[in-house]
């Protein structure tokens, strides 16, 4: 059994009174441990999949589960309890606070925790070392560079040790050589630490840093 | 408390706004607890009315006399012990900012009725030997820094107003019971009567009744037999004497209620308004909390504990501000209020308030965070 199965997934918008169909009858398997690239022309229904596989939005039909949890099932405190546990969200424009430092900003997944202060102390500094930004902790989201805010945005996506990072666009808004810092990151993820990806991109160098390629189109699904 | 941190930088993002609404809180609770401890302060005046002393006065009102004549038949009425009288002199000394309440009483058979002044046998004498002696409360010798035996001067704009009215202080009283008041200045009626050409009157008879269950059937007796003279009168127990005044300053008080009533709800509103603002602000950022796994109910919580804390802080600033300032300079309303204080009750109540405002200006914004939809919000925001 594969660790996220997409069943017969439909996502159909009603506006006023013109039904809007993104997507209908997807299935989609991934196992752990994999790094799926996801392609697409824009409004293809690549975010809107992302967010129902995230427990964001209600699929219209179909059924989600990742790992032994039932997404499509669950009220929405469950899943704002799963979220935290299993779900690490990387937007295109990194979404930090910017009222908090990088620091803090990594830490708020811990705040959900159990964790004393010590010890998110210890998870957090060991993500910002992974991302290379151990020595920015202190620093505002307005004084880092994009490409160092997508890493606080990632090291703040892996803190809590997800079981799935999605991934919508992370270097859409990064120039070549930040675009690459981030990706390799994402790839380390994969590698070292095994997290299991669904990236979403335009960027076709970024897709090539995937394991597998799979493009959204006209509401079909193809590898 | 991990999330305080969150509360905090959100409560201090917009610095001017948040500063000037806790200020509109503080204050509306500083005006919210003045104005409840003037009428908790008058209560406890009215408490120390005695219930075996009447008072007699006009039956239009207090502003008119009575004739001196009255005091020769008050004396004979059955159930009275003794009778004095006095009179609202309107004393000002140097300026009308240094008022204070000053009375002329018939000073023998006064004092003797109010034995809540305790005076020092010399001063007592000292002070009913001396045609222009004067009798003042130890608050006001201080308040002035007068001392014993000092030449005084005051005008009064109702009594003789071209002329200043010498006085000495020969005695000093200091309360039993602080809600009398420390505050107020006797002199004798004889010096009034005599620096007038002898035009003053009573302006109120005070009677000391043998027993409290007399007083419906001596005012009774009293009321009926002037009920046709050239002044009828009104005589009722001191205490509900003392609560016509206060329901005096209670048709003000409701005035005041109702002004603060007002003031409370634009509070409020702009408290509210803040909130409203500062949660439009970021509804991307409660949207990326939902994505981080924080529950709606979190959130809830975490837009009204802002807005309570907004409110708090206000109501602390606001409630202990007052209770400082007050009790701090003892303020005692130039002595219409004696022993002016806020009590705790008071700054319960005003804290109470200051909640009240928080969860009532946070519910809204707290209630649209925790319905937010994300998978929208985040679309709409980039
Ligand atoms: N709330 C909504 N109501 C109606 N239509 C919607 C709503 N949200 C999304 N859509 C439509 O669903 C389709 C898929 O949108 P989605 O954002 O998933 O596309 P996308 O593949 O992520 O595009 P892009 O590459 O531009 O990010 C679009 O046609 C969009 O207009
Ligand atoms: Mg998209």
């Amino acid at each position: 059994m594969a660790l996220l199965e997409i069943r017969n997934l439909s996502k159909v918008y009603q506006r006023d009174s013109q039904m809007i169909t993104v997507f209908e009858g997807i299935d989609l398997d991934i196992e752990a441990g994999e790094f799926l690239v996801l392609m697409g022309p824009s409004g293809s229904g690549k975010t809107t999949l992302l967010n129902l596989v995230a427990g964001l939005d209600k699929p219209t039909a179909g059924t989600i589960s990742v790992g032994a949890a039932e997404v499509t099932e669950m009220s929405p405190r469950q899943l704002a309890a799963w979220r935290s546990r299993h779900v690490g969200f990387i937007f295109q424009l990194y979404n930090l606070l910017p009222v908090l430092t990088a620091y803090q900003n990594v830490e708020l997944p811990l705040l959900l925790t159990h964790l004393s202060k010590s010890e998110r102390r210890e998870h957090v500094m060991t993500v910002l070392e992974v991302v290379g930004l151990s020595d920015r902790a202190d620093h505002y989201p307005r004084q880092l560079s994009g490409g160092e805010e997508q890493r606080v945005a990632i090291a703040r996506a892996v803190v809590s040790d997800p079981t799935v990072i999605l991934a919508d666009e992370p270097t859409g808004d990064l120039d070549a050589k930040s675009a690459d810092e981030v990706l390799t990151l994402m790839q380390r993820l994969n590698g070292e630490f095994n997290k299991t990806i669904l990236l979403v991109t335009h960027d076709q160098r970024a897709a090539e840093r995937g394991h597998a390629v799979m493009h959204l189109d006209k509401g079909v699904l193809t590898g | 408390m991990k999330y305080a941190r969150l509360v905090w930088v959100n409560m201090t993002r917009n610095k001017r706004r948040t500063v000037l609404t806790t200020l509109s809180v503080a204050a509306a609770l500083f005006l919210f607890v003045s104005l409840r401890s003037v009428n908790t302060t008058l209560a406890d005046a009215r408490e120390v009315g005695s219930e075996s002393r009447m008072v007699t006065r006009h039956a239009i009102s207090i502003v008119f006399y009575l004739p001196e004549s009255y005091y020769q038949w008050l004396v004979t009425v059955p159930g009275v012990r003794s009778v004095s009288w006095a009179d609202w002199f309107n004393g000002i000394y140097r300026d009308p900012r240094d008022f204070f309440p000053n009375f002329a009483v018939e000073a023998e058979s006064y004092l003797a009725m109010y034995p809540e002044m305790v005076i020092p046998e010399d001063q007592k004498r000292a002070f009913l030997d001396e045609r222009t002696a004067a009798l003042v409360g130890s608050g006001l010798m201080e308040r002035f820094g007068w001392t014993l035996g000092q030449a005084i001067q005051l005008r009064s704009p109702i009594w003789a107003p071209d002329r200043e009215w010498p006085f000495t202080i020969r005695a000093v009283y200091t309360p039993t019971n602080p809600s009398f008041g420390d505050a107020l200045f006797f002199f004798h009626y004889d010096y009034l009567y005599e620096g007038t050409s002898r035009r003053a009157q009573p302006g109120w008879y005070v009677l000391e009744i043998e027993d409290p269950a007399l007083a419906a059937a001596v005012a009774e007796t009293i009321d009926e037999h002037y009920r046709n003279s050239q002044a009828a009168t009104k005589t009722e127990t001191e205490r509900a004497f003392q609560t016509g005044i206060v329901t005096m300053y209670g048709n003000v008080g409701f005035l005041m209620n109702a002004i603060g009533l007002a003031v409370f709800f634009a509070i409020l509103l702009l408290a509210a308004n803040t909130m409203m603002m500062a949660a439009r602000e970021r509804t991307s950022e409660v949207a990326v909390l939902k994505t981080l796994g924080y529950s709606d109910r979190l959130l809830f919580a975490l837009v009204l504990a802002e807005a309570a804390s907004i409110t708090l802080i206000g109501g602390l600033l606001g409630v202990f501000g007052a209770k400082l300032a007050f009790e701090g300079t003892g303020f005692q309303g130039l002595g219409l209020l004696p022993n002016f204080q806020v009590k705790w009750a008071t700054a319960t109540a005003g804290m109470a308030i200051a909640l009240c405002l928080g969860l009532a200006s946070g519910i809204v914004p707290a209630w649209q965070a925790a319905r937010l939809p994300v998978a929208e919000t985040l679309r709409r925001v980039g």
